[in-house]
């Protein structure tokens, strides 16, 4: 069980208040400190981040940890100001809590390119984090944790360490200054060493002392790849996720939604399910039944047994209708013109066109989605593993009919995230399974085929581009892209209702790319297609980055040019930072030494979530077979805290996009996904991930994000590899459907 | 009816249904959490734990067809040279595939003390790891193999 022990609901009513007040309460919410919602059962709390007991440190990373390692870095950013040993910190996620705001998010606000941004224009979406303060948004997404962090959690270390130094000073009657800190003690000017565990307790009732952060040459922590807190728990299987939570009693669930998406059932007979050994309870769902029993195994079994009739799906019968769908949306008036120079519209004499679609995506998190929850004399108490707390908070009492102030959330580890767990629907459903069973834990655990069947789906999209040249320079660059929108998509499930304006996640990594290109247009056009489609590793910039970059590369070959040089001579004059990454992946991959026949690469960058990202992918033909035999990153987030974990989210961002690249389609029939499990929808294995290098530069003066921006170029520079391997212009993906990569 | 079932060297009873995969009953009839699900069908190998020694798909296992002795991550103690070839690569993400990657490890280096990386690709190629960590892993066991090869 976690330290936090019982937490208070002062921090939630804050952001609560907030919300329902609207910006009225904004200037006063806005100015006030944020309020600390721990309440220790043992130690003290000194601020939202920081609980010291006799044990030890425990420090709060407000953020998920998916893997991504905010649990690593984001504690090292207090350790680093608070003088503790790294290696015996205890990291701990922290609970809902307005105090956890994210006011990263609020980044994406502006509608301009990120690489294009002025210093006065990073202030103002800075300045936009009280917006995200405001309304208590404690999100993890949007490769924004470290960027959010930076400096509430180094002041987080540092008012702690001079609260601790300030009770010595008055035990002591010297100056706070003559004292100094060094692992987990403060020390007296006669080298006597006085715990931080005999200061704590004082120390949290004094306000916290005006500080002055570290330079950064003085960084002892930071600026290394760290050893991860978490990571003996996850090597020993010690390591809780949700699906992993023991409780007296407790029964385990499994649901059964109906498969036709947004379909429902008309009626369900248990009693095959009942009449089999284990199962106890076959409980009503709406649109599905859940079946409780006395293991997952006899859920599972039940589930299956349950006899349901199930009612149609409103969606079109199959995918040439949903494409349909997507493509009427270019008869509409555009949802955004992002970029808009020049006249890109007029096309000269020689113009160039192409048509490029992306399939639907499942997240296919390792550990199937599930939760756990108990009821016990009118509170509930749920474990999941969510990137958005406070939503969940909302959502499980919706499902419970409980007040959200008699719900306490525990967020565990998570077996993957990648934006599947911003969603809340396996959270709601154990909440209603455990009201319906008071008294009795419930750990629910979906199999993998619902999980496939039953995701928030990268949506399927369309991009219609055309191009012209002059004298080997891009004259004209004008795409226009269509899909059903993300963001009002996930906006309506969270807020009831969509935002208008224009959609800039929809367009990203195609409006905001460094090139120098006179007449350039980006238009979005979102499509009418209700498709259950969620945030999926780097969002628009996923589809984006393949048609921007496979375009950009079909120019390159009609200027017969070649592809780096090409994209270098257009980005280098509009980003310098850019630049430096291709030429980076340029040196590392030997781009300018031929390769031998049966041979070839590709290359692509795609600036997204702040970090611009090029990758050179090196083919081998094996036979009948294509082989990926070797990739080479280069990325440049600016300031790196932990070099290990940025290349860790680089690899990973890249095999998620290879992955997606070469196999990824999710299809409906009947409005149902046709894909089952890890068979129909896989990914890339040990065997066919090629091997990878990763650059990490640190030119760029803004911090970017590096959980996502791996993923977007992966793909088109594959596609542009295979390209100039076989000569096949892949314009829609999995690669899988035009050539053989032995998947 | 009960059956027994020697697992990570304890003997134990169980009143599951004998068709009940071992996964199941590792996870929620003894609580042993360690061993994780993730497609039931064999296709990932999150579940892996060693039956006799050698490497099985929990998941596909009856517990009453259990044919030996049981080992899942717990039972390996934490100690051993692959776990700490583990750490210093810092090869898990999210971790959740982590105790199946090391179950299988564990038998390719029992079967194999010196593998190369076209018997470490064959070997864990059957164990899915949606965060990526492939390069890590495979440098982890090269690592493990090298550091149980001198202590011999």
């Amino acid at each position: 069980m976690s330290t936090l022990g019982k937490i208070t609901r002062r921090g939630l009513l804050l952001g609560a208040v907030a919300v329902a007040g609207g910006a009225a309460f904004g200037v006063y919410h806005i100015r006030k400190p944020v309020e600390n919602p721990l309440a220790p059962d043992q130690g003290a709390t000194l601020n939202p981040y920081v609980i010291i007991d006799q044990t030890g440190v425990t420090i709060i990373a407000p953020r998920a940890e998916m893997g991504q390692g905010v649990h690593t870095t984001l504690a090292a950013l207090v350790a680093e100001e608070l003088d503790v040993d790294f290696a015996s910190i205890r990291v701990e996620h922290g609970p809902p809590s307005a105090a956890y705001y994210n006011g990263a998010l609020m980044h994406g606000a502006l509608p301009v390119a990120d690489y294009a941004m002025k210093d006065w224009q990073h202030s103002v979406v800075g300045g936009l984090g009280a917006v995200s303060k405001l309304l208590g948004l404690q999100v993890t997404g949007g490769s924004t944790s470290t960027v959010d962090a930076y400096e509430k959690m180094r002041l987080a270390g540092a008012g702690a360490r001079e609260a601790l130094k300030a009770v010595v000073a008055d035990r002591l009657g010297v100056n706070r200054a003559e004292l100094r800190t060094e692992d987990g003690a403060v020390i007296a000017p006669d080298d006597r060493r006085i715990p931080y565990a005999d200061l704590a307790e004082e120390a949290a009732a004094r306000p916290v002392p005006d500080v002055t952060l570290r330079p950064q040459s003085e960084w002892k922590l930071l600026g290394r790849a760290l050893p991860r807190p978490d990571m003996r728990a996850k090597i020993t299987g010690k390591a809780q996720y949700a699906t992993d939570i023991q409780l007296p009693g407790m029964k385990f669930a499994t649901v059964r939604i109906c498969p036709h998406l947004g379909g429902g059932m008309a009626g369900f007979d248990p009693a095959p399910a009942l009449a089999m050994p284990g199962v106890e309870q076959v409980i009503d769902m709406g649109n599905g039944v859940a079946v409780v029993a006395r293991n997952t195994w006899a859920a599972l079994e039940g589930a299956r047994a349950v006899d349901i009739t199930w009612t149609d799906s409103p969606l079109p019968a199959d995918m040439d209708g949903m494409f349909a769908a997507i493509e009427a949306a270019f008869d509409t008036e555009p949802n955004s013109t992002l970029r808009d120079e020049g006249d890109a519209t007029t096309l000269p004499d020689g113009a160039i066109s192409a048509e490029y679609r992306v399939p639907f995506l499942a997240h296919s998190t390792m550990e199937p989605q599930g939760a756990t929850a108990w009821l016990q004399d009118g509170r509930m108490t749920l474990w999941a593993g969510n990137q958005a707390p406070r939503l969940c908070v909302q959502k499980a009492a919706e499902a419970s009919g409980l007040a959200e102030d008699a719900i306490t959330l525990h967020t565990t580890f998570m077996g993957g995230g990648f934006g599947r767990r911003a969603e809340t629907d396996a959270v709601a459903q154990v909440a209603r399974i455990a009201a319906a069973m008071p008294g009795t834990p419930i750990r629910l655990t979906w199999s993998r085929e619902e999980d496939m069947g039953h995701d928030f789906y990268r949506p399927a999209a369309i991009a219609r581009m055309q191009g012209a040249l002059d004298q080997g320079r891009i004259s004209h660059f004008n795409a226009a892209i269509a899909a059903p929108s993300v963001t009002r998509a996930a906006m309506t499930r969270i807020m009831g209702r969509a935002p208008g304006g224009a959609d800039k996640g929809h367009v990203e990594g195609a409006f905001d790319q460094p090139y120098a290109i006179p007449n350039y247009r980006v238009a979005g056009h979102l499509a009418d297609l209700d498709v259950p489609i969620g945030f999926w590793r780097s969002v628009g910039a996923s589809f984006n980055g393949f048609f921007h970059e496979s375009f950009v590369d079909e120019l390159a070959h009609a200027a017969r040019a070649d592809p780096l040089a090409f994209r270098l001579a257009h980005v280098a004059p509009e980003s310098p930072v850019a630049a430096g990454v291709l030429t980076r992946v340029r040196e590392m991959s030997g781009w300018d030494t031929p390769l031998p026949e049966g041979r070839a690469r590709g290359v692509a960058m795609t600036w997204s979530f702040g970090t611009p990202t090029a990758v050179v992918i090196e083919l081998a033909q094996d036979g009948e077979r294509i082989r990926m035999d070797r990739a080479f990153m280069a990325c440049d987030p600016g300031l790196v805290l932990d070099p290990g974990i940025v290349r860790a989210q680089m690899e990973s961002g890249l095999i998620y996009g290879l992955s997606a690249a070469v196999m990824g389609k999710i299809t409906f029939a009947g409005g149902a996904v046709e894909q089952a499990n890890f068979p129909d929808y896989d990914a890339l294995r040990m065997v066919n991930t090629p091997r990878i290098e990763v650059a990490i530069l640190q030119d760029n003066p803004h911090m970017g994000g590096v959980g996502e921006p791996g993923t977007p170029p992966a793909m088109p520079a594959l596609a542009n590899a295979l390209f100039a391997l076989t000569g096949t212009r892949a314009r829609s993906l999995p690669l899988r459907d035009v050539a053989d990569f032995g998947v | 009816m009960s059956i027994t079932l020697t697992v990570n060297a304890a003997e134990i009873q169980t009143d599951a249904a004998p068709d009940t995969p071992l996964l199941w009953v590792l996870r929620d009839e003894l609580g042993l959490t360690g061993t994780k699900f993730g497609c039931g069908i064999a296709a990932c190998g999150a579940c892996t734990v060693h039956v006799a020694g050698q490497a099985v798909r929990s998941c596909q296992v009856a517990v009453g067809d259990l044919w030996g002795p049981v080992t899942t991550i717990e039972g390996l103690g934490g100690q051993t040279p692959l776990q700490a070839a583990w750490e210093r690569h810092q090869v898990a993400q999210c971790g959740y595939c982590q105790s199946g990657q090391i179950m299988q490890a564990a038998d390719l280096l029992a079967n194999n003390p010196a593998p190369t990386d076209a018997d470490i690709d064959a070997a864990m190629s059957g164990n899915l790891c949606r965060c990526g960590t492939y390069t890590a892993l495979r440098a982890a066991i090269h690592d493990a193999a090298r550091a149980m090869g001198s202590d011999q």
